[in-house]
Parts: C-alpha cells; sequence; structure tokens
C-alpha cells in the first residue's frame, strides 16, 4: 500500500517538475499567441480605430465586411493569393524532389564532399530574411542576364524548349518543367534545411539491408523504391510541412508584403487582419491537403 | 620506364581476361559505374556553380568602378579595382554601428530563444504530465502560424502596453514599450520569438534520445531533478544547443519582419541594406550634384552592402561548419 503511494507521489513530483520546465512556453504561448490570436481575429470582424492622445484603440463590430472586402473588393488580394498559392504547387514538390537527390548524391562517397556539403548548406544562411527580398530587387542582375542571352548566338534551352514543343508532347506540362528549369536556382536556394534533414535519414538506413539486397539480385534503382524511399517516407513529410510553412512566410512573398504595408504605412488593422487570417486559413489549408496525401503514404519502420 | 608500361599491358590483359569470362559485365559495370562518376562531378559543379555565381558576382561588383558596369568587356573582373564602393556604403549606413547593433541584438535574441527552447524542450522529452499531447500540439501551432497573422494585435499590444489593467491604474496611462528591445525579448522568453518552435522541436527530439539509464542513474545517486537537467543532460546536449544557437544567430541577423515590427529605432544591418538606395540618393542630392544615382550605381550599393553584411555570416559558416550540420543529423527528426 505504502509503496504504491510513494510512486505515485514520485509521479506527481515528476509532472510537476515538467510543467515547471514547459512553464516558459505555456505563459508565452497564452499571453504571445492566443490573446493576440483572438485580438486579431476579433479585429478582423470590426473596424479598428486608434485613440490618438490618450493610448488604446476602439473597435467597431462589423462583421464579415473586411472578408468580404479582401475577396470582393480589393483589386490585388484575390489574385495575388492564387498566384502564391499556384506558385506553390509547383515548387514545393521541386524543392522536395531537388533536396531529396541532392542529399542522395551527398550521402555517397566522392572526393571533396566536404566542400561541396558546405556549398549546398549554404543557402540557409543565403536565403534567410532580407537577404532574398533584396535578391529579387537587383534588376541590375536580370539586365545583365538579358544581354548575355541576346549576345549569345545560341541559346541551348530554348532550342531545346522549340524541339520538345514542336514534337506535339502536352504543351502544358512542359511549360512547367522549364519553368522549374527556369527557377532551379530559387529552387537550389530554398532547399538548404530539406538537404540536411533528408541527410540525417538517409545516413541512419544501415547499409545492411543494401547488401542483402544486393545479394538477392536487387539492381540500384529497385533498391531505391524498396529500401531508400520507404526508409525516408517519414522524412519527407516532416519536409512537406517545412517547406510549405517556409514558401509561405518568406519576406517576399507578394501577399505578406502586402499585409504589413496595409498595417503599419496604412494603419488599417481590421483589413489587414482579416487578410492575414485568409492567408493563415490558405496555409493550414494547403498543409492539411498536401499532409494528409503523403502521410498516407508514409511508410513507419517500427 | 619500360617496365611500367609492360605492367599496364599485362594488367590490361588480364583484364580482358577476366572481362570475357564474366561475358562482358565487368567492362559493363565499370563503364557505367565511371560515367555515373563523371554525370555526378558535372551535375554537382554546376549546382555548386548556380548557388555560388551571385556571391562571387556581387563580390566582383562591389570592387568596380561605375564605367566598368557599362563596359561590354568587363564580365566578372573588374577593370577598374577600387575600394570606394566600400568606403561609401560605410559612410551612407554607419556599418560599424549597424555591425555592433546587429551583434549584440543577434547574441542576445539567440542566447534567450535557444535558453528557454532548451528548457521546454527538456520538459517535453523527459516529463511525462496530464495534458502533454496538447501542449505539444500548441508548438506545432507556433511553428505553423505565420507571424503575420498576429503581427496586428501584438503591434498593438505593445504599443498601449499593459499588465491586467494594474499600470494604468496607477499612473494613467499605458506604457509604450513600441521602440524598445524589451517586448521583442519577452516574446523570446515566452518561446515566441522567430521560428523559436522549430528550436523546442529540435532539442526534445535531441533530449528524447538519450536513454534512459543516464537519467535513473543521476536520481538513484542523488540527483534532483533540476541537478541532473543541469549537470547531466545540459553538457550532453551542447551539439544540438550549438548548432540551435547558430541558426537563431544567423537567423535574427538577417531578419527584418521582426525587426521592423519591435526595433524600430535601432540602426540593424537588414533594416539599412534596405534602405540604401534612398540613403544613397540622399547623399547625392546632399552633395548637390544635381545627377540621380542610377539604377545600376545603386544596385552595386546594395551587392556592396549585401557583401558586408555577409562576410561575418560567412566566416561563421566556415568556422562552425559542422555546428550548422552534423548535430541536427543525429537528432533523428521524425514525424
Amino acid at each position: 500500500m505504502e509503496k504504491k503511494k510513494k510512486r505515485s507521489d514520485l509521479k506527481t513530483q515528476k509532472a510537476i517538475s515538467g510543467y515547471l520546465f514547459i512553464l516558459p512556453f505555456i505563459i508565452g504561448f497564452l499571453s504571445f499567441m492566443v490573446s493576440p490570436l483572438i485580438e486579431s481575429l476579433r479585429m478582423s470582424l470590426s473596424n479598428v480605430k486608434i485613440v490618438a492622445g490618450s493610448g488604446g484603440f476602439i473597435m467597431e463590430f462589423i462583421g464579415i465586411d473586411n472578408f468580404k472586402r479582401a475577396f470582393f473588393v480589393d483589386p490585388e488580394f484575390n489574385r495575388m493569393l492564387v498566384d502564391e498559392i499556384r506558385k506553390m504547387a509547383v515548387d514545393v514538390p521541386a524543392i522536395l524532389i531537388f533536396s531529396f537527390i541532392i542529399a542522395i548524391l551527398l550521402n555517397q562517397n566522392f572526393k571533396g564532399r566536404g566542400f561541396v556539403r558546405a556549398i549546398f548548406f549554404l543557402p540557409v544562411i543565403l536565403s534567410s530574411g532580407v537577404l532574398v527580398g533584396l535578391e529579387y530587387n537587383n534588376s541590375l542582375l536580370s539586365g545583365m542576364q538579358e544581354v548575355i542571352k541576346k549576345s549569345s548566338a545560341v541559346d541551348l534551352t530554348e532550342v531545346l524548349k522549340q524541339i520538345l514543343l514542336s514534337s506535339g508532347f502536352g504543351e502544358r506540362t512542359l511549360k512547367v518543367v522549364f519553368d522549374i528549369i527556369n527557377h532551379v536556382y530559387d529552387i537550389a536556394i530554398a532547399s538548404g534545411i530539406q538537404i540536411i534533414v533528408f541527410l540525417s535519414g538517409l545516413q541512419t538506413i544501415s547499409s545492411s539491408m543494401y547488401e542483402a539486397a544486393k545479394i538477392e539480385g536487387c539492381t540500384v534503382w529497385e533498391s531505391f523504391w524498396k529500401i531508400t524511399l520507404p526508409m525516408v517516407s517519414p522524412l519527407i513529410l516532416v519536409n512537406l510541412i517545412y517547406t510549405i510553412i517556409d514558401f509561405f512566410i518568406k519576406s517576399d512573398s507578394k501577399v505578406m508584403d502586402k499585409i504589413s504595408t496595409t498595417m503599419i504605412s496604412k494603419m488599417d488593422y481590421g483589413f489587414a487582419s482579416a487578410m492575414a487570417w485568409v492567408y493563415f486559413g490558405a496555409v493550414i489549408l494547403m498543409i492539411a491537403v498536401f499532409g494528409g496525401i503523403v502521410s498516407r503514404l508514409v511508410f513507419y519502420d517500427d | 620506364m619500360m617496365t611500367k608500361t609492360k605492367q599496364r599491358k599485362k594488367q590490361w590483359a588480364k583484364f580482358l581476361e577476366r572481362n570475357k569470362k564474366s561475358g562482358g559485365y565487368l567492362l559493363k559495370s565499370i563503364a557505367a559505374e565511371k560515367t555515373y562518376k563523371l554525370v555526378r562531378a558535372v551535375l554537382l559543379f554546376g549546382l555548386c556553380f548556380l548557388i555560388l555565381q551571385p556571391l562571387l558576382n556581387k563580390l566582383s561588383l562591389s570592387f568596380m568602378e561605375e564605367r566598368d558596369l557599362y563596359d561590354p568587356t568587363v564580365v566578372s573582373i573588374p577593370r577598374h579595382f577600387t575600394l570606394a564602393n566600400y568606403v561609401l556604403v560605410n559612410k551612407l549606413i554607419g556599418f560599424w554601428k549597424a555591425l555592433f547593433n546587429t551583434l549584440w541584438v543577434a547574441l542576445l535574441i539567440s542566447f534567450t530563444q535557444v535558453a528557454f527552447a532548451t528548457l521546454v524542450g527538456y520538459g517535453f522529452a523527459r516529463f511525462n504530465f496530464p495534458l502533454k499531447k496538447f501542449w505539444f500540439a500548441c508548438v506545432l501551432l507556433v511553428i505553423v502560424v505565420p507571424p503575420q497573422t498576429i503581427m496586428s494585435s501584438l503591434y498593438l499590444h505593445f504599443r498601449y502596453f499593459d499588465v491586467l489593467g494594474i499600470i494604468k491604474l496607477i499612473t494613467g496611462q499605458t506604457i509604450n514599450l513600441q521602440n524598445s528591445i524589451i517586448p521583442y525579448v519577452l516574446l523570446c522568453m515566452g518561446c515566441m520569438g522567430l521560428k523559436n518552435g522549430l528550436y523546442i522541436f529540435l532539442i526534445r527530439q535531441y533530449f528524447r534520445n538519450i536513454p534512459k539509464e543516464l537519467e535513473e542513474a543521476a536520481y538513484v545517486d542523488g540527483c534532483g531533478t533540476f541537478s541532473t537537467f543541469f549537470r547531466i543532460m545540459l553538457p550532453d546536449a551542447k551539439p544540438i544547443l550549438v548548432s540551435c544557437f547558430l541558426f537563431a544567430f544567423v537567423w535574427q541577423w538577417t531578419d527584418s519582419f521582426y525587426s521592423k515590427l519591435f526595433l524600430g529605432n535601432i540602426k540593424l544591418l537588414p533594416k539599412m541594406l534596405t534602405s540604401i538606395s534612398g540613403l544613397l540618393s540622399d547623399y547625392i542630392n546632399s552633395i548637390g550634384a544635381g545627377v540621380k544615382a542610377t539604377v545600376g550605381y545603386s544596385q552595386m550599393m546594395i551587392s556592396t552592402g549585401m557583401i558586408m553584411a555577409i562576410i561575418p555570416l560567412i566566416i561563421i559558416y566556415i568556422v562552425a561548419q559542422k555546428g550548422f550540420v552534423e548535430s541536427l543529423s543525429r537528432t533523428g527528426i521524425k514525424m
């Protein structure tokens, strides 16, 4: 009897210290996440007016007018949102496939592997924060590229494009492929973390599995589909979600830009919150759809 | 010399024989391997070049004079090598001051973030308590919510800061915390800073993989919960803490979102970078040259500024490259 009591004491004691450890998070979550979330939801449903002088602001409840304004009145918001989602639908799979292939290559043994790895992880720095935004403004570079394109007599990709297009093979799919190829820099720069994650997964697969498969007569191609892919598939899910979030909140997103300018320079808090909520909804929806599809295909070893 | 060629010939003959015996398989497989290696080398070289190219391009731009921009024979190596760009950018953005500001802000913020994320991550990894799943779902929610969603109300929250209405009761006014670093530090202490959820997640993954026996041994030897944490677990978790710190540092260094929101009056590098072209045209106006800065020239200034801002990061990256990469792979991230 007494023994049992003591054990439960230890349990409660551990529970208490567990709570002590996560206390900062709970406080932070409640005060800096939940309350702003609720408040911003309220703002999105009302007309926010700043009271000059005394401090504070008042909210007039106006229902879903702000959302209506975002969808039906504002000339750009709809288009920006759809553009963003369409871009995401192409970019995210491309980033995943690219980083997976690179991770496989970087996992093999070759001379100068450390150096090549260092370069591929460099985008973790280069693609962060303000640097991406500046990159996009770099009109000079694109101007230079145009000049170079014109000056070289034969543009290889252009010729290839012509040949492929004239072959009558699905024009639309080809266009997507060309888009990806043209944006390969953006994709490479966005996939630093993903490569690290995939690489960490690949390193946990024991080589004995491949050896056994080889003895059984598996080709490299087969062992890729039967061993590598299933073993790494949980990480595909992680990377997918990370990529989607990263894509939506990176600083060069046009929707984000519009939200912050509406908020900071126009002081239109209600409308900005409404747009932010629509955007957040879109992110959740994307994660749910893609995550739902992928999580069905994930293979868990244990 | 003779013997060498002879030997080689002998080897070749031997190889051919072996190849014959294997029915051509040996040659085929070796050829396939060699081609694969070649293709891989070309591919990797190309991609590495692709990633480095903009950086190199900026580097070469930053050493050029303006007339080199319009000289079609100059592609990447400047003809009129100059350091004037660096001097000018330094003057425009007050580089050393901005660097110093960015440095202490990034250090303070990343340290706070990692310290509190470690506590929370440890709590999630090693203790069982009621509602644990719920709170962890909240961590995932924090990762997912774009900060822009709550930006507006956070902004106002700190503009008219008050603790449950107490301060207003006493002084009759709310505090404006807008232009100080306090709100941001508070945010980081509450684990709500830039990408903070991710750090909690990573650190939790790491602590989960530490064997339970280690902890139990510490308990048996008379360590309390907290001394186990500080004396046994923390030293063990050094690699992941270092890499989280590095990530936090780098991301804070280049972040413009939170610094725009909270650190309005501190001159940080990223903010100065985005305003560089405006500053340039102001400068040109002020010296009364009567000409506008050309697009090319201001781009040159931006490139120079970017190089100046990135160099400290690159140095850190080169020194601590292992910290960035290796420890992440030890966490065994899984969903």
